[in-house]
């Protein structure tokens, strides 16, 4: 059960986007159709799925103190963290490089639409927040695994959302200096307004 | 194929005339147009998380603006010193590696020496990694220009940077937390009820703050988007 509140909580309370600001870049310059948007979300479901546990086990048995314990008990002593974020988004870009590399192999389909998206994502700072939030939050790997899907899928979530509402919004009549960028924020914050009220939810 | 050109023709435009003064005034527009014509937050729409997430009080917001200046400056001269040897295929490694540990720097000195800001900015001084104003500038600029336009060309991204997120700082703190720098302004000038709103602290705040500023931003620039 813990489990699912976990992945609930990424979802809809600890959004990535409207709780912590994450991977606007992406969420504003990919949002401008359903399709890609779709794309996009997918993508980072998938890599966040992925990178989350291994960076856990990296934090695990590499750089936390007293972690290279079972390697020889006098490295008890060693504290590797201040290598933390360059181990992180090393995993990241490698990750997604693999992810890359498999889907381009398994189903070329796919990887035609989502192909230019992929690359992106290493630099998508909901990435290598979501594993930096893991670390600070202390949770088993199972735990982290499904934190990691959970605000994949918020992120998910919330970019199919806007992409909608932004796919209508070429009909509207939009002040020239709101449009675009500004209009996209303000609709952002209704957005995250409807989102808080989700606060309290829990299986 | 066109990046490589365009290096090659500007090394040559540079070598014909190789008194350029010290600040000619294409040098003084590197700086100069990111802080409002070709603004990295309102018109290039990079490093948007940073700019919300840190902003809720002035003094976090003036540290990040401080690290986000010290990373890009030395980041483009680092790139840019290395420009000609770093292989076309793996240099966005190469970049986020240097990236990286001038943020690891960052964060080590702010541990050192000012631990309560740590604790505050937590996970985002690890995410300028990510902030694409940086990967931006490198990847756009660092990469095909001589070490001084490049530590030009950061100074500039970085304070375009850097005002933006300290006024949406100023109006979140002024009217979340009724306070400048943690200074009660309205208590201070006898207006001791004065209602704060939660919705300036949370994220929405930051949201309808940084749209308006966006707007009011464009509107004079004249800059339209299509």
């Amino acid at each position: 059960m813990e489990i699912f509140n976990i992945a609930l909580r990424g979802i809809f309370i600890d959004n990535m986007i409207f709780a912590y600001y994450l991977g606007m870049c992406s969420f504003l310059a990919v949002s401008k159709k359903v399709e890609t948007a779709f794309g996009l979300g997918l993508a980072v479901v998938f890599v966040l799925t992925l990178t989350v546990p291994v960076n856990w086990l990296l934090q695990e048995y590499v750089l936390k103190e007293g972690a290279l314990v079972w390697i020889d008990g006098s490295f008890e002593s060693i504290d590797l963290t201040f290598l933390q974020f360059i181990m992180f988004i090393a995993v990241i870009a490698s990750m997604v490089q693999l992810v890359e590399m498999i889907i381009e192999k398994l189903s070329p389909a796919l990887y035609g639409s989502l192909g230019i998206f992929l690359p992106l994502i290493a630099v998508n700072c909901a990435i290598l927040g979501s594993s930096l939030f893991m670390v600070q939050k202390d949770y088993n790997i199972i735990e982290a695994t499904s934190y990691g899907f959970g605000s994949g899928f918020g992120f998910f979530l919330a970019i199919i959302a806007l992409a909608a509402i932004r796919e209508k919004l070429k009909y509207s009549k939009v002040p020239p200096g709101l449009k675009g960028l500004g209009i996209t924020m303000l609709i952002t914050g209704l957005m995250g307004l409807a989102f808080k009220s989700f606060i309290g939810v829990a299986l | 194929m066109s990046a490589e050109a365009s290096v090659v023709e500007k090394e040559t435009k540079e070598k014909k005339n190789p008194a350029e003064p010290f600040l000619s005034k294409r040098r003084k527009n590197i700086v100069t147009d990111p802080l409002t014509d070709d603004n990295p937050i309102t018109i290039q729409v990079l490093g948007i998380c940073s700019a919300l997430a840190v902003t809720v009080k002035l003094e976090p917001t003036l540290v990040m603006s401080i690290a986000v200046v010290f990373v890009i400056v030395f980041a483009n001269l680092i790139i840019s010193l290395m420009r000609n040897l770093i292989p076309g295929r793996i240099r966005i490694i190469v970049q986020l590696a240097v990236v990286a540990t001038l943020v690891t720097l960052v964060s080590e000195f702010l541990k050192a020496y000012s631990y309560d800001m740590y604790k505050v900015l937590g996970a985002y001084v690890g995410l300028i990694i990510t902030n694409c104003i940086v990967m931006g500038r490198l990847e756009a600029f660092a990469m095909a220009n001589k070490p001084y336009d490049s530590i030009l060309d950061g100074l500039g991204s970085g304070f375009g940077y850097a005002w933006i997120i300290l006024t949406v700082a100023f109006f979140r703190e002024l009217f979340g937390s009724g306070s400048i720098f943690d200074f009660k302004i309205f208590e201070a000038l006898g207006w001791i009820t004065f209602p704060t709103n939660g919705l300036m602290v949370d994220s929405i705040g930051a949201f309808v703050v940084l749209g308006i500023l966006i707007w009011i931003q464009r509107s004079k620039s004249g800059y339209v988007e299509h």
